[in-house]
């Protein structure tokens, strides 16, 4: 099992300093605020899906820790190109990955390197608040419906 | 104020306790907790502000009591309710001596400080609570502090700190001239250490005829307490910050208020005689206490305050000193470590912030090396909103704490710069 430090080394500190995708849109389809009240970490996550249901763009915003800005930024790069149901179902093998459910850990690829984290239950809040907040953007009545 | 002659014995089986060690080695081996580890590395527990270590002799006198002479209190005549009755009033006697000497029948047993603060809100505050009606805060309350009063309809003003952490006392001044119904402050503050100076800020409110709440829940661990003379109206601390159980705390408040309060809550044991048509209520504190309380805790909490009492404070209150001064050279001497806020009179808190590192980050690769800190705003948006920061790291000190534990955390803290340089 991989240690923190193991973990902050490997990933956490490089998507920390250079998070991917850390931008705002100019025309968004999808967008949603998720907050950790319980330790104040903030993000704002804004999608582009085109008619088909695909994620073109894809762009986040936010202040916190590493853990929860690391995860965003590897999110945004997992999903570019996913139809919305593609995401989706990442965001749930990830949730699962953390909780230890049993994910699929094929389809996890990168993602992978959270695995470790599930060890330390409070923060495993800090690395799902973007995939909550993708889930929260895609949901049901929120923007163009995904037809899967 | 003369304090009665202190006894120290075990309240379960009135038996002296041992004499109290001079050592803090010595005084470690009392607490359990602090022999074990964390994440495989030996515990080096920093957070005593969150939460106090317990020492054996409050764990033994809970033991005592659920293996010797458990039962309900208040309601039977056998023997083990008879003792376990004993032992819960008994306890109210110690607080009271704790406290200064006020009457025991000022002393409310409740689950700790935010339980007490709202006991006072919703029975002593809302009943008479008119329209635009304010609380005086200070930017440095817990949550506990504001959101309460805000919960019970008033609205709550804060009194300004300046940078170092301290009230601004002119401003006290006036905001307390523009009648707001109650001074509601922090003995001590939880994410800086401020000690406040409560007898000069009661005099103040006195002189513009608002009552004061203070918020023990720090003070009460560190400084001497002296109700009587300090001034105030309501005083309440957590036992389990002062190595007690948890599920037992306390509100004193003066007495003639108590008996105008109406009871916040209706059950057994707070009644003197129920019909259908009227009930009236028993004297306080029992009108404050319905249903079966935190027995256990409550004993806890007795033998808490005695292994408090018995401490040789003025040892304690020096290593206490040179514990806070090692600590702040230690966190000083790292580039990129800031210490927040620099109180004149300090009850034993680090707070500091990492260049570049959130401070869950910092707290969670402490955390490998078993060290124990606390990260985040410590229940206090609004005073790290006015000190223009997201979160921050504390680390809370206690007798039990040793300068090698603040090594430890000056090495880990190196560590960290090195992770996220
Ligand atoms: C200053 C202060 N007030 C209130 C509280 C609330 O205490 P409790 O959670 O024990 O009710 C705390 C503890 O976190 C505190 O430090």
């Amino acid at each position: 099992m991989a240690t923190m430090d193991q973990l902050y080394q490997s990933v956490i500190i490089e998507h920390d300093r250079s998070p991917r995708n850390f931008r705002k849109l100019d025309a968004p389809t999808h967008h949603v605020e998720a907050r950790n009240p319980l330790c104040g970490d903030e993000v704002n996550l804004e999608l582009v899906v085109d008619a088909e249901g695909r994620i073109t763009d894809v762009g986040f915003q936010g202040r916190g820790c590493a853990v929860s800005k690391a995860s965003a930024s590897m999110l945004t790069t997992a999903i570019k190109g996913k139809s919305v149901a593609e995401a989706r179902e990442l965001a749930d093998q990830f949730q699962a990955l953390l909780t230890g459910k049993g994910a699929d850990e094929a389809s996890l690829g990168k993602l992978k390197v959270f695995a470790g984290l599930a060890a330390y239950p409070m923060r495993v809040k800090c690395a799902t608040m973007a995939w909550h907040a993708l889930k929260d953007a895609t949901g049901e009545g929120r923007g163009a419906r995904s037809e899967g | 104020m003369q304090r009665p002659a202190r006894v120290v014995v075990n309240p379960m089986t009135e038996t002296p306790l041992a004499p109290r060690p001079s050592r803090v080695a010595a005084l470690r081996a009392e607490f359990p907790m602090l022999s074990g580890t964390s994440r495989g590395r030996p515990i080096v527990y920093l957070d005593t502000a969150a939460s106090a270590q317990k020492p054996r002799a409050v764990l033994e006198a809970m033991r005592q009591y659920y293996e010797g002479s458990y039962a309900n209190i208040h309601r039977g005549v056998y023997e083990a309710s008879e003792r376990a009755s004993m032992a819960y009033d008994g306890t109210r006697e110690t607080v009271a001596r704790f406290l200064g000497g006020v009457s025991p029948d000022e002393v409310i047993f409740l689950r700790g400080t935010t339980e007490a603060i709202n006991l006072v809100a919703q029975a002593y505050l809302r009943p008479t609570l008119g329209e635009g009606d304010t609380v005086l805060v200070t930017e440095m309350e817990h949550h506990a502090n504001i959101v309460a009063w805000q919960v019970a309809g008033a609205r709550t003003v804060a009194i300004p700190i300046t940078d170092a952490g301290e009230i601004d006392l002119e401003a006290a001044e006036r905001m307390l001239a523009a009648g707001p119904r109650l001074l509601a402050v922090c003995h001590a503050s939880n994410a800086l250490g401020t000690i406040n100076p409560i007898a000069e800020l009661a005099a103040m409110a006195r002189r513009h005829g608002v009552p004061v709440l203070v918020d023990g829940a720090q003070g009460a661990v560190h400084l001497p307490l002296d109700l009587p003379s300090l001034g105030v109206d309501f005083y309440c601390f957590s036992g389990h910050k002062l190595f007690g159980p948890t599920g037992a705390g306390v509100l004193w408040g003066r007495k003639a208020l108590l008996e105008a309060m109406p009871p916040w809550q209706g059950g057994g044991d707070m009644i003197d005689r129920v019909s259908f048509e009227r009930t009236t209520f028993a004297p306080v504190p029992q009108k404050f206490e319905a249903g079966t309380p935190d027995i256990a805790s409550v004993i806890g909490l007795d033998s808490a305050i005695r292994w408090v009492e018995g401490l040789d404070r003025a040892a304690i209150l020096a290593h206490e000193e040179q514990l806070l001064e090692a600590g702040k050279a230690i966190l000083d001497g790292i580039d990129g470590v800031h210490r927040v806020g620099d109180p004149a009179r300090n009850v034993g808190i680090l707070t500091f912030t990492v260049d570049g590192a959130h401070a869950h980050d910092v707290a969670s690769l402490l955390d490998q090396d078993g060290i124990c800190v606390r990260a985040g705003h410590h229940c206090t948006q609004p005073l790290h909103r006015r000190l223009g920061l997201d979160a921050t790291v504390r680390a809370s000190l206690a007798p039990y704490n040793t300068v090698a534990d603040l090594e430890a955390l000056g090495a880990s803290l190196r560590r960290v710069r090195e992770t996220f340089r």
